[in-house]
């Protein structure tokens, strides 16, 4: 027994040696976390990065649901990844839990869409390299509505007169979340009644004039059935596939899929309903720096070096088919029917709100336009009530 | 042979070393001494020839510590501070952001070398600094970021190693305090951040110790008590309708299909489906334009079940039931067939009618057998989170509240929606009402097991 304790402490003692040369000395590895819909491709990219510098690139695939959150609380213990790539409205929470770091992009900046580096800014720093941005717009059923609709009114009357037809089931396809509205999708008709979601000093405008009268006219919508609680994303997009509805509101995300079920469409931007422009939220997606990164120049020389190239660019469009934000790899792709329509939609887009109190914005929104669907009130008194809470809450 | 017993300690040490190696170089020095700790006291109990016992016992109780009592504790520690959104993480950590953010670009990137001379980095190459080659760079890239070479206007600093830029700082940090550029000072406030006299406060804050204070808010502030007192009573009702009504449905099958083999196991088929996988399908059918009871069995109905109120309380409680009465249905069937025939058959010899029998013999037995469960499910449903999170989402939401509360939320969804929901994270206040449910659930559980002690002793 004795010499079976001896040998079992030599064993250990042998095997413990082993390990600690191992932890030794650290090689340098860049940790970057990214959903599955881009993660393949950046491996590929990282390729030339670990060959040219020496050193190595772990991708981690995440769920895009969990992803900020898991950032946002191992940040701080040092634990988290060196990079993220996400869409720039997490940009305000992660600011606020100072986890990114500023990015300096110096030249690279004016490669890119104005409107994407303004989204990558917060507080006049910025914080991101973008890569994509993209914009809900109207795919028409080609085969249904050959011409393109000028507004939002005949486009609901060409869906009306389809239904009645017997051609179709839904005169639109409008995503509605039926637990959080869609203040995301509809934004593009609420700004062409000129009411955005902060007005140009800050404070929130989404009941001001043209915001009551957005409010009466999605209280139309939904009299005229064009818009309804129960019609979810999901049985928008498989009802446009299978032809039930000429038109579909949706974003690029699902320009790939609906391309290979072979329903032929057009993409347009979403007509105005009022009398000015029609703008849609634009998202832009990019490349963050983990403030407690422990490798801030090569995470630094990775995105500008790297992945602020033409080629690395076109490569996460060709993988995620959202169009780009580089310009020159934009221009390149113009004859792309699909993605020049959605990059058409997208160049009219405002960014969607950065902020931290955008979170708390949504749901009361969301809230006053399910209210407003299902006629639970009068639509004006709905909205500002709205209005009042977000205004409590975020005290603007 | 023998030595082979000990392989499993020899990789548990070999993996112990390797993390005390990487632990003292990270210089968590608390985690060094309870591994520390741990791999002793193990190796401790495996090499003695007594302590047979612990030999057994050990590896629960490791498990038990990391997974159960590590996360108790932790939950405990958080609802004292004020950790969330804006106070994520430690003050260094809030000064370094401050800082970072302060920096305002003021000239263009241009080319630098990284030099070196006597361990002292710099940007100018003179007599006696050494050009860092990019490896070098690279090993020691934290300390280069963090370089500042006072210039005209500013400071230079490197992003990348190769190129610097002028930067003007907007904050002055000395003596824990931050100055602005138009003299406005910030002090640390006690509370996780720095608050100038007009009540600004810098971001990010940090997490500090609060008190009792997320408890006393739960109590105290009418924003969070009316919610939470509506959530509390709906979270009793949840519960009790939900055992009493599955029981009472399972019990009622029990007794009429004692004997058909064929339906008793076709009833079991809720049971064997995992319980949030029907709630989603649950949710497509009750869909109001699109479900299959309102389009097919209620013949292009409209009914709102999930949008209106108190229809979602009763599609909740419906759906509810319905996953949880096989498990009751199951229990009154094996409870039934324990209770002796004989005492059935005396009490009909005595007169007594079927009805009689039931009422006075059958059912009393049962429920001395069947209360512990009953309690058991009652402290289920009291949490559970997958129904009503995978049906309503807690939903319709309550529009006038000014937390993000729904007329289907229990205790459980609030306190996940406190802690990650859509709105501000506060996990200080979700761990804070997580010990409340606590409190609750041991309550009621100990007073539900005492009386089924008794009616156990009656019977």
């Amino acid at each position: 027994m004795r010499k079976l304790t001896a040998l079992a402490a030599t064993t250990l003692l042998l095997a413990g040696c082993a390990a600690g040369k191992t932890a030794a000395p650290p090689p340098a590895t860049l940790t970057v976390w990214a959903d599955d819909s881009r993660a393949a491709t950046l491996q590929r990219i990282a390729a030339t990065f670990e060959k040219d510098r020496g050193v190595q690139v772990k991708i981690v695939q995440k769920a895009m649901g969990n992803l900020r959150d898991d950032f946002v609380s191992q940040a701080p213990s040092g634990q988290g990844p060196d990079v993220i790539v996400g869409p720039h409205d997490w940009l305000g929470k992660l600011v606020q839990n100072g986890v990114v770091a500023p990015l300096d992009l110096s030249a690279k900046a004016a490669l890119f869409s104005k409107a994407a580096m303004a989204a990558m800014t917060y507080d006049g720093q910025t914080y991101g390299l973008p890569y994509a941005i993209e914009s809900v717009a109207v795919l028409r059923n080609t085969k249904l509505v050959p011409t393109a609709p000028a507004t939002f009114d005949e486009l609901v009357a060409r869906g009306k007169s389809l239904v009645k037809a017997g051609k179709s089931t839904y005169p639109v396809g409008l995503p509605v979340d039926p637990k959080a509205g869609s203040p995301f999708h509809l934004y593009a008709l609420q700004t062409s009644f000129g009411s955005q979601v902060f007005g140009p000093g800050g404070e929130l405008e989404i009941d001001n004039p043209g915001g009551l009268k957005f409010a009466a006219y999605l209280k139309r919508l939904a009299a005229d059935k064009a818009v309804s609680t129960s019609l979810t994303g999901d049985i928008a997009t498989n009802a446009f596939v299978k032809g039930e509805t000429p038109f579909l509101v949706t974003g690029p995300w699902d320009a790939p899929a609906l391309a290979k079920t072979g329903v032929p469409f057009a993409v347009d931007p979403v007509p105005p309903a009022g009398k000015e422009k029609a703008r849609p939220f634009a998202g832009v997606q990019g490349f963050f720096v983990s403030a407690k990164s422990a490798n801030p120049i090569l995470a630094n020389d990775f995105l500008v070096n790297y992945l602020a190239t033409p080629q690395a660019q076109k490569a996460l469009h060709a993988a995620g088919g959202r169009p780009p934000a580089m310009t020159s790899v934009r221009e390149e792709l113009a004859g792309d029917p699909v993605l020049a329509g959605f990059a058409e939609a997208a160049a009219e887009g405002v960014p969607t709100p950065n902020v931290p109190q955008m979170d708390a914005v949504w749901a009361d929104w969301g809230l006053s336009q399910l209210a407003i669907i299902t006629g639970q009130g009068d639509p004006a008194e709905l909205t500002r009530k709205a209005a009042e809470r977000i205004r409590a809450k975020i005290g603007s | 042979m023998r030595a082979l017993r000990f392989l499993p300690l020899a990789v548990a040490d070999a993996l112990a070393v390797y993390g005390l190696v990487a632990l003292g170089g990270q210089r968590s020095w608390w985690m060094f001494a309870l591994l520390l700790a741990g791999t002793v006291a193990v190796n401790a109990i495996y090499l003695s020839k007594r302590a047979v016992p612990a030999k057994y016992l050990a590896p629960g109780i490791v498990l038990l510590l990391i997974y159960q009592v590590y996360v108790v504790l932790y939950t405990g520690y958080a609802a004292f501070t004020n950790y969330g959104d804006g106070h994520n993480a430690t003050k260094s950590d809030a000064v370094a952001a401050i800082l970072a953010a302060s920096e305002v670009k003021t000239g263009e990137s241009r080319p630098i070398r990284v030099v070196e001379k006597d361990g002292e980095l710099g940007f100018q190459s003179g007599p006696g600094w050494r050009a860092l080659p990019y490896a070098e760079i690279v090993a020691r890239q934290a300390e280069i970021v963090k370089l500042r070479v006072p210039a005209e206007g500013g400071v230079l600093k490197t992003a990348d190693g190769v190129t610097a830029a002028l930067y003007r700082p907007t904050l002055t940090y000395s003596g824990d305090t931050f100055t602005d550029t138009a003299g406005t000072v910030y002090r640390d406030d006690g509370r996780g951040a720095f608050t100038s006299a007009g009540g600004r406060s810098l971001s990010p804050g940090w997490k500090v110790f609060v008190g009792a204070e997320n408890f006393t808010s739960v109590l105290t502030n009418a924003e969070i008590r009316g919610p939470f007192l509506g959530v509390l009573v709906w979270t009793f009702v949840f519960a009790a309708l939900s055992v009493a009504l599955s029981f009472g449905f399972g019990l009622v099958l029990a007794l009429i299909l004692d004997g058909y083999r064929v339906y008793r196991s076709l009833l079991v088929f809720p049971y064997a489906f995992p319980a949030f996988m029907a709630a989603l399908l649950w949710q497509g059918l009750l869909n109001t334009d699109h479900g299959f009871v309102n389009e097919v069995l209620l013949g292009g109905a409209t009914v709102p079940w999930l949008s209106d109120p108190w229809l979602a309380r009763l599609s909740v409680l419906a759906v509810n039931v319905w996953i949880g009465f096989p498990y009751m249905f199951l229990i009154c069937t094996g409870a039934l067939q324990a209770v002796p025939r004989q005492l059935a058959e005396a009490a009909q010899v005595d007169g007594a009618g079927p009805w009689r029998v039931l009422a006075s013999v059958r059912l009393p037995l049962l429920l001395a057998s069947t209360a512990p469960a009953l309690v058991a499910t009652f402290a289920f449903n009291f949490n559970n989170f997958n129904v009503i999170y995978m049906l309503t989402g807690g939903g319709p939401r309550d529009a006038g509240a000014p937390i993000d509360v729904g007329s289907t939320d229990l205790l459980i969804s609030l306190v996940y929606k406190l802690a990650f929901g859509g709105s501000s994270r506060d996990y200080g206040l979700a761990c804070a009402v997580s010990i409340l449910i606590f409190a609750v659930i041991a309550a009621v559980s100990l007073a539900g097991f005492r009386r089924a002690r008794r009616l156990e002793a009656a019977a």
